[in-house]
């Protein structure tokens, strides 16, 4: 344990050092959040008369989450090509303590992100009418932090530089997001991308985040528990494997 | 293969009296043999010099004794420990600076320390007092709090021995612990790693391209080429081994001072760019009846120089070439480990 907490500990000063990340990756749900939010607004109807910018809201919390801990994951590349890596595994711990350390610590940090982006949209409209329902929202965000991290680390231990980082994120990241029913209520969708969507484990955290917020979702909750819980533990087992492989 | 081990050990019973004891060891990459059987041993105290090229095991024998890498065959025991068998305890009983940096650049020199001290599993009471202890021993105490970023080279290498030296290792793996630094910096070090060797007593095993500072610190020296040992024992009787003085003669006709040499019974030892070195015992006294043999043969003779033999020469010696040819190859032998790594 107290080797997960000393990893940990190096993540949270370097997050709190690295202002440029914090700012650089709430920006880009932000920006969505308030140009498609105000934008779509009156153009779009949904079903059940809501809001076009209080559906976006869940979503953006999970892009916050989703992105920081992806990269926070596959920050190990880094830390394998200036050699901090070495330090930490030549040391007498086991490589299952460093990962778990590693993935609590990026998954904190995400979870801090998507906290972030929550607290500006209670300028924009959010309401806080439950505040245990709220605390759900928080666990799905948990959860989500937790299997990207892991999923970050999976790749990055196979990775060997950052060239591939970009390819990775335009090919499996930005596609989980886009088909995660943030953007659109999965019932208006074709059939054919409904079913899509529901095989994107992401529609899961965000439709949990959305029961938290709004108090109804369009997935029950315990079925989004459920998954994405199943889904975090199956990436924190692959990461797991993946880093133990690990050469350098 | 049994090579000069003085003050070691003189009987059997050297896995009792040896910091490290290597049978056999041997590291293949795919069809590249990087160390290739190699069995010698190491006293406690002492400071044992691993030399060789780029490429020639040097590192690769280092990741081994530090549990960072399997052997293909053969076994190794630190500290009495086996390396295969516990690699735990192997890594709590060593400390080891590697060729490439690995701090945390973000963190402060303070932060890097307190994050080895926790790795470690020292109680903070213990962690806290030596961290402050081993900076001031190399000198951060002022730049504790800085990010490590901030640091040159020699700074942040000086970080990584006293990170290296935390958790009290009984034996310290310094693998090109002055590569890349300037020759002050690089002096400032070795009188550390002397001092260091002398106070706490450990067994310091180094790699390095330096010669000269091999010579000035080590104890004993084994060279090391194409993952084989090819020759090991103290500097001093290292050098003895190529006789008196080393005389170096420049000439248009090389060809000829060979053979010239050659009938007067004197061996090459290598030959380049128009230079024949040979090794000569009392060179003062005999490099006149030198000098008139070649100019009875009419050899045209450009310029003589007689020199004390150094551990460049014994390195040439050994292994046909200079270390400065060798960091010429670097380059290629890197890639060609590079790939084997990959296979």
């Amino acid at each position: 344990m107290d080797i997960v907490y000393t990893i940990w500990l190096r993540s949270m000063k370097r997050y709190v050092r690295s202002k440029s990340r914090i700012i650089g990756s709430v920006s880009m749900p932000l920006f969505l959040l308030l140009f498609l939010g105000f934008g779509l607004n009156a153009v779009v109807t949904l079903p059940n008369s809501e809001n076009y910018i209080s559906f976006l809201m869940p979503g953006m919390v999970a892009m916050s989450v989703l992105f920081s801990s992806v990269f926070s994951g596959i920050q190990i590349i880094w830390d394998k090509q200036f050699g901090f890596l070495k330090e930490t595994l030549v040391a007498p711990v086991s490589r299952l303590e460093i990962m778990i350390g590693q993935t609590v610590g990026g998954a904190t940090t995400a979870f801090i992100q998507g906290i972030i982006i929550l607290v500006l949209s209670l300028f924009i409209g959010l309401v806080v009418d439950n505040a245990l329902r709220f605390l759900v929202a928080f666990l799905f965000m948990a959860l989500i932090g937790i299997s990207f991290t892991a999923f970050g680390i999976a790749i990055a231990s196979r990775m060997e530089d950052m060239t591939g980082f970009q390819l990775i994120m335009n090919f499996i990241i930005f596609p989980v997001f886009a088909l995660s029913g943030a953007f659109f209520p999965i019932a208006s969708l074709p059939p054919v991308m409904g079913t899509v969507t529901l095989l994107d484990p992401l529609t899961y955290g965000v439709e949990g985040i959305r029961y938290g917020l709004t108090g109804s979702s369009q997935i029950d909750p315990l079925v989004c528990l459920a998954v994405i819980g199943g889904f975090a533990l199956a990436t924190t087992a692959v990461g797991a494997y993946l880093f133990r492989k690990i050469r350098i | 293969m049994v090579l000069g081990t003085p003050g070691t050990h003189r009987d059997g019973n050297h896995r009792m009296t040896s910091a490290i004891h290597i049978e056999n060891l041997t590291r293949r990459f795919g069809d590249l043999v990087a160390v290739d059987s190699i069995s010698f041993d190491i006293g406690h105290g002492e400071i044992f010099g691993l030399l060789g090229p780029n490429g020639a095991g040097k590192t690769t024998t280092l990741s081994m004794l530090a549990t960072m890498l399997e052997p293909t065959s053969g076994s190794a025991t630190v500290n009495g420990i086996d390396i295969a068998g516990d690699a735990d305890g192997v890594r709590k009983s060593i400390g080891i600076v590697f060729q490439d940096q690995s701090l945390d650049e973000e963190l402060t020199a303070w932060e890097n320390m307190d994050f080895h001290g926790r790795l470690y599993r020292i109680p903070a009471a213990i962690r806290n007092q030596r961290i402050d202890e081993l900076l001031r021993l190399v000198e951060l105490s002022d730049r504790k709090d800085d990010i490590v970023k901030t640091f040159s080279g020699g700074m942040r290498r000086r970080l990584e021995i006293a990170r290296g030296l935390l958790h009290h290792p009984s034996v310290l793996f310094l693998d090109e612990p002055t590569l890349g630094l300037d020759p002050q910096t690089r002096n400032h070090l070795w009188t550390y790693i002397a001092t260091l060797a002398q106070e706490k007593g450990i067994t310091i095993v180094i790699t390095t391209h330096y010669m000269e500072e091999a010579d000035r610190l080590c104890n004993r020296i084994a060279i090391i080429d194409h993952g084989k040992i090819i020759a090991m024992d103290t500097p001093e009787r290292l050098k003895a081994r190529i006789g008196g003085e080393v005389v170096t003669i420049t000439s248009p006709d090389p060809d000829r001072v060979v053979s010239v040499l050659a009938g007067a019974g004197i061996e090459t030892v290598d030959r380049r760019d128009g230079q024949v070195t040979i090794g000569l015992e009392n060179a003062e006294q005999q490099i006149s009846g030198l000098i008139v043999r070649l100019s009875e043969n009419k050899v045209p003779v450009t310029a003589i120089a007689v020199h004390k033999p150094t551990l460049e020469d014994v390195f040439l010696a050994f292994t046909g070439k200079t270390i400065r040819d060798v960091e010429g190859d670097a380059k290629e032998s890197m890639r060609i480990h590079h790939r084997a790594m990959r296979h």
